[in-house]
């Protein structure tokens, strides 16, 4: 079953006079379970990509379908409806709220889907537990390391029970040994739950989990291969 | 549901200082509005007690032809058997007092230093004297005290008399000379009004008839009311073609005008305040989008709406404006009791016996003006802070976490 589907796909911006195409007539499916890799140099708009997948930004041009669902003429209401039931992100820099606990975090999506309180102890803990973040459910952001707080982004990101998981340069900013736990953790997730996931990355670390590299180059798909993911 | 609030109290603790700041900010307003509310009350009630009580009574009653600014007691101006008209104008159930009164211009002279004033001759008796009862030192004149004067303690002061000085006074009579007489202070009152004070000396009634040849003649008759809002009815009541009859509306239209001003006066005045105190406001609250702009970002993201980013904000402000509006509202609450106890002295303002003042004014806070203010520092500050909680709720999610990256 087809989770996005983008069609002919363009995207361009423009900064005083000069315009910049970051996307040229992108076509891409991904399929319900993919672990997938965008893989690419700097600029090369795997960013854009994920961006465009993920409802936050909308096509210069071309289709945009999330879990059957036309984007392109949403309202920024409806993009938002959509992505609080289908999408979770997870983001390069630790994307917590500083004022929440590592608990409240992974409950704010639960809050925006206006789930019971008892449904929301449950899944919460449920995705803490997966994560490994149980025993640090009461504690804020600044004391959390890196590690952890990449692994809270997960359990906030899966917490919805979501179609897709985006992740932008999930390790970028993790050492070695965190970033192999939270793609350890990922790829679980993935094969427990049938979730899809797409990154965008150039790390090997992240790319030899996934089981189709997608390469961009220049705003255009150069090279989209089946790959012997990590399991 | 989001508990709003939360979140509110939580963001506000980030920079305790900045919002700390931006609360006093608000109190400091709030307390300002109520002070000069209660300023602006106090200085209009004690305008209109004081020139109503001591100078223009609620009505007045004059021959057709009288005219006040001459202060002439030539018989053709002054009212005849003033007891009687009195006394028919006490029957009116709404009058609570109404009593003759004689004005004549003079002079008092103690060696040689000379000081004009008006003559006021009051019937010793009457409770619309009440005011001038208020005495330094002495006693209050008789109906048969036949040389007793009771003079202000400004006057007293300025020509260094003392209860049982003799003093001279010259008064323009009825026939147009000029008589004198010694009398002697009986009593140095004081109204707390040295504007009025230092002008004024009163005899008894029947005195002051006999010394300025007035017979038994009168210039006014002063009626107090129960309710002064009456006295337009009681006026056309108790109208005459012997008489004029003139309300304190009329008598004080200079008072009147700036009464109704007064309010306008306040609104200006309460818009310049609120207009900086909600400038703080906004600027924190701005600050705090501008800082948060990727955790909007990650909000929007996981699917935060617009209208739920304009609530997380208006929670900050209302967290803030009911701090710093109660704190304001005690703060301005105590100042203003206080010198409603103790009042602020100003001294003589030298204000006309249009617009008499007292040396000290006393704030008066009401309580629907207390409510008015606290409502209109509230709604405002909410009002205000929708400009930032819209700006943050526009956001592009993109723009939003790219400029924090």
């Amino acid at each position: 079953m087809e989770v996005a589907k983008l069609t002919n796909v363009t995207r361009t911006y423009k900064i005083g006079q000069v315009e910049t195409r970051a996307l040229n007539g992108i076509n891409l499916t991904i399929e319900s379970g993919e672990f997938t890799s965008l893989v690419g140099p700097s600029g090369s708009g795997k960013t854009t990509l994920l961006q465009l997948i993920g409802c936050l930004d909308q096509p210069t041009s071309g289709s945009v379908i999330i879990n059957g669902v036309e984007t392109t003429g949403l309202n920024r209401n409806q993009r938002a409806d959509l992505r609080k039931g289908t999408i979770g992100f997870v983001f390069q820099f630790f994307a917590l709220i500083p004022t929440l606990t590592a608990y409240e975090n992974v409950e704010m999506p639960l809050l925006l889907n206006g789930k019971s309180a008892a449904e929301r102890r449950r899944r919460v803990m449920e995705l803490l537990e997966a994560v490994g973040m149980v025993d640090r459910a009461n504690n804020r952001p600044d004391q959390l390391s890196g590690g952890q707080q990449q692994r809270v982004a997960v359990a906030r990101a899966l917490v919805t029970n979501p179609k897709l998981i985006l992740a932008d340069e999930p390790t970028a900013n993790l050492d070695t040994e965190n970033g192999e736990q939270v793609m350890e953790i990922m790829k679980k997730l993935n094969k427990e739950t049938g979730t899809t996931f797409v990154f965008a990355t150039h790390d090997p670390r992240v790319i030899k989990y996934a089981n189709r590299v997608v390469t961009l180059q220049d705003g255009v798909i150069v090279k989209d291969v089946p790959a012997n993911g990590k399991s | 549901m989001i508990n709003y609030f939360k979140l509110a109290y939580r963001n506000l603790g980030r920079h305790r200082r900045r919002s700390l700041l931006s609360g006093l900010a608000l109190a400091l307003g709030t307390a300002l509005l109520m002070f000069i509310a209660a300023f602006f009350q106090g200085e209009m009630r004690s305008a209109m007690e004081s020139t109503l009580r001591l100078n223009s009574g609620h009505l007045q009653v004059r021959d057709a032809d009288y005219d006040p600014d001459k202060l002439s007691v030539a018989w053709d101006y002054l009212i005849e058997t003033p007891q009687q008209v009195a006394a028919q104008i006490q029957t009116l159930d709404v009058v609570q007092t109404a009593t003759p009164r004689l004005f004549a211009s003079g002079i008092v002279s103690v060696r040689d230093e000379s000081v004009g004033v008006q003559i006021i001759g009051v019937d010793p008796a009457s409770p619309a004297n009440a005011p001038y009862r208020t005495l330094m030192a002495g006693a209050f004149l008789t109906a048969d005290d036949r040389d007793g004067i009771l003079i202000g303690y400004p006057l007293a002061q300025s020509l260094g008399l003392s209860v049982g000085d003799k003093l001279t006074l010259l008064v323009n009579t009825a026939d147009g000379s000029v008589d004198q007489q010694p009398f002697t202070v009986r009593g140095i009152f004081t109204t707390g009004t040295t504007a009025y004070d230092k002008g004024i000396v009163f005899l008894p009634l029947a005195k002051a008839q006999a010394f300025s040849g007035a017979g038994d003649r009168a210039s006014i008759i002063f009626v107090l009311l129960k309710d002064r809002e009456q006295a337009e009815a009681v006026a056309a009541a108790i109208s005459s073609p012997n008489y004029q009859v003139k309300t304190w509306r009329e008598l004080n239209q200079l008072l009147v005008l700036v009464n109704d001003f007064s309010d306008a006066y306040l609104v200006v005045i309460n818009l310049i305040i609120l207009g900086v105190t909600v400038t703080v406001i906004v600027n924190t609250l701005l600050m705090s989008v501008f800082e948060r702009t990727r955790e909007i970002g990650i909000l929007s993201a996981i699917g935060m709406k617009g209208r739920q980013i304009v609530t997380l904000f208006l929670a900050e402000a209302f967290l803030l404006a009911l701090g710093g509006v109660t704190a304001g509202t005690l703060a301005g609450w105590a100042v203003s009791a206080y010198f409603g106890k103790v009042g602020i002295y100003f001294g003589d303002l030298g204000l006309s016996a249009d617009m008499l003042l007292e040396d000290r004014i006393y704030t008066y806070l009401t309580l629907e003006s207390a409510v008015n203010l606290i409502v209109t520092a509230f709604v405002i500050t909410l009002l205000a802070s929708l400009y930032p909680a819209r700006m943050a709720a526009r956001m592009e999610p993109v723009e939003a976490l790219h400029s924090a990256q």
